[in-house]
């Protein structure tokens, strides 16, 4: 009787190890694939049977079709919306989350009931707020939709910012207080810098919740300023579907997102596995 | 004249009152060490007059300035803290420069004093070196060890010397109060206790609680009587009394000796020493000297010897205790007669 050597049975290990990972990283690669490659493929292609693994030719004919008919222009809506949302509420999340830090600002529990804001299904506002708007003049327009997100994505970056702040030493702040700055100086030459990675990777997920956001948009957009999430949904139709141009809408706004994430990954992971760190 | 006056103060957190009526005044160019257990108010003190704390009563005056109600930055004072205090997001010159920059120091004034704080320090801390009336060290050395810790104790007296600032300087080790200050003022319980030159504190003591808290090894404290103008320790060991010192008959009292007064017996004791035998229990060398413990009293007290006059328990001696330097208190009140 004959036994495997140990170093062979550990090379089959290996084997199986990768061969499992590829598996898996194919079954979820394969719909972006997918996605892409539906973008650059003719209708004569996309509907092919037994199916088009790949375009013959790189084709940006689905794409022209969307700038020509100012469809392309929702993700600029949304890109509009989405970054000054963000801008607002890490300002105003950053300061409040220092406010409740430092000064302890309405107890321990005014934070948790900020928190518990977040808790709550949109859709449950959505119709008083469409009201709302309705009464103020402003459904399809950038400031209705960019105050809206800024105060949807407040309790989440007061929440994240205020355990990034709790990780400040406060001797960092005392001694600059004691230096001459001021504290909205302290804040700024002080707890931003401290703070950095952590509103970097802050201000990537609201960025991320209000360009994903499609409720909201579709209840308070018209044409205006539709977002790329809306106009995705008007190419779903009664009688037929336009792949062609779902495919390339959800590429173009697939693209922005990819590129926040790729150009701040340094900062994503610190920022994430700081906040891992504190509650 | 004084570049610190407090008058009367108070601090209170909710309900629990940290500094309990502090008067205090440090006059110019003094080395003031606030010295105290955990929980003393020491800290809380210096960061009151930091302005990190608002005071809850009483007055702060700096350079003859009410600074009270002052922010942080116009009171004119610098700060170290226990922890480095260092922006990690800085490079060296723009921590040192940091406190410069703010005070909106002309670039160019900034250039020759970050190199010339470089030059004298060389190492961490340097943001705090402005220009300011009063400089406050909020325990600067407990995150070293006892290597470095002695190191910058000799740079801050040099930096002392050199710079001729007030200074006050918070700690819980009594060795950096005693080898720093010019003056103790030594807090229990956010009250001054004892206010003094370190070696009145140390030679004469207000209260059990000075006496037992400057000196290492700490003094030993033996109750006993008075009767006829002699010390009687609990198992009848009669000791002299204390030269100058005054109590009746029958009062109960604490002994106080510190370890450095017993000494190994010479051939004939000194005047006012007491000379008795002894047998050792306990050796402790630390290099240079000896800590022994020995029955006393009834109770085991701890001295201090030459290196090697004494090496194993079990050592039969004859001790001389130093009874002009020893301490009697009264029990009732803790206060030293």
């Amino acid at each position: 009787m004959t036994t495997v050597p140990f170093h062979r049975r550990k090379e089959t290990k290996l084997v199986f190890r990768y061969l499992t990972a590829a598996s898996l990283v194919v079954i979820f690669v394969f719909p972006i694939y997918w996605l892409f490659a539906i973008s650059f493929k003719t209708p004569g292609e996309i509907f092919a049977f037994p199916p088009v693994w790949y375009p013959k030719s790189i084709q940006f004919n689905n794409y022209a079709v969307l700038f020509r008919d100012g469809d392309a222009k929702t993700v600029g809506n949304s890109l509009v919306v989405a970054s000054v949302s963000t801008f607002f509420a890490m300002i105003f999340g950053t300061i409040a989350a220092y406010s409740l830090v430092r000064f302890r600002t309405g107890g321990e529990n005014l934070a948790v009931w900020i928190i518990s804001q977040r808790m709550m299904p949109p859709v449950a506002i959505v119709f008083p707020v469409f009201l709302f708007y309705v009464w103020l003049g402003w459904v399809d327009t950038y400031i209705g939709l960019i105050i809206l997100y800024t105060a949807f994505s407040l309790p989440y970056v007061i929440w994240m910012m205020r355990g990034y702040i709790e990780d400040i030493p406060l001797e960092l702040e005392e001694s600059a207080l004691i230096d001459g700055c001021s504290r909205w100086e302290v804040l700024w030459k002080v707890v931003f810098p401290m703070a950095r990675s952590g509103l970097f990777a802050t201000a990537v997920f609201t960025f991320v919740f209000s360009w994903n956001d499609f409720l909201f948009a579709l209840v308070l957009t018209r044409t205006e300023v539709t977002t790329y999430t809306v106009q995705v949904t008007h190419y779903f139709g009664g009688q037929s579907n336009f792949w062609s141009k779902i495919a390339a809408m959800s590429v173009l706004g697939t693209i922005p997102v990819f590129i926040t994430v790729a150009t701040l990954q340094r900062y994503l992971v610190r920022g994430i596995s700081m906040g891992a760190v504190k509650g | 004249m004084s570049d610190l006056k407090i008058t009367g103060l108070h601090k209170h957190y909710g309900a629990y009152h940290a500094v309990k009526g502090i008067d205090l005044e440090v006059p110019s160019g003094e080395f003031t060490v606030l010295v105290g257990p955990s929980g003393c108010g020491k800290s809380t003190l210096l960061r009151t007059i930091a302005g990190l704390e608002e005071a809850s009563a009483g007055t702060i005056e700096i350079g003859g300035k009410d600074v009270t109600w002052a922010r942080p930055r116009d009171r004119d004072i610098a700060m170290v803290f226990q922890n480095y205090a260092l922006y990690p997001y800085l490079n060296v010159y723009e921590n040192i420069a940091f406190g410069l920059r703010a005070r909106r120091v002309a670039s160019a004034e900034v250039d020759k004093r970050v190199k010339r704080a470089a030059e004298m320090l060389g190492i961490a801390q340097l943001h705090t070196f402005v220009d300011a009336l009063l400089f406050l060290f909020d325990e600067p050395l407990s995150n070293l060890d006892a290597q470095l810790r002695d190191d910058m104790r000799v740079e801050i007296k040099r930096l002392h010397q050199e710079l001729g600032r007030t200074m006050i300087y918070v700690t819980h080790d009594q060795i950096e109060a005693m080898t720093l200050a010019d003056r103790i003022a030594l807090l229990r319980d956010g009250k001054i206790e004892q206010l003094g030159a370190p070696l009145d504190l140390f030679e004469r003591p207000a209260t059990r609680f000075v006496a037992g808290f400057l000196g290492s090894p700490k003094m030993n404290f033996l109750p006993a009587t008075i009767e006829a103008g002699e010390v009687i320790l609990r198992d009848g060991t009669k000791l002299t009394l204390p030269p100058g010192r005054k109590a009746p008959n029958g009062q109960a009292v604490v002994l106080g000796l510190r370890p450095q007064h017993i000494a190994k017996a010479g051939a004939s004791a000194a005047l006012g020493h007491v000379q008795l035998p002894s047998t050792i229990e306990l050796v402790q060398p630390t290099g240079s000297r000896v800590q022994v413990s020995m029955p006393l009293g009834g109770i085991s007290i701890t001295a201090e010897f030459a290196a090697h006059e004494v090496t194993a328990p079990g050592e039969q001696v004859r001790i001389d205790i130093d009874m002009t330097r020893a301490v009697l208190i009264d029990p009732q009140t803790d206060k030293v007669i």
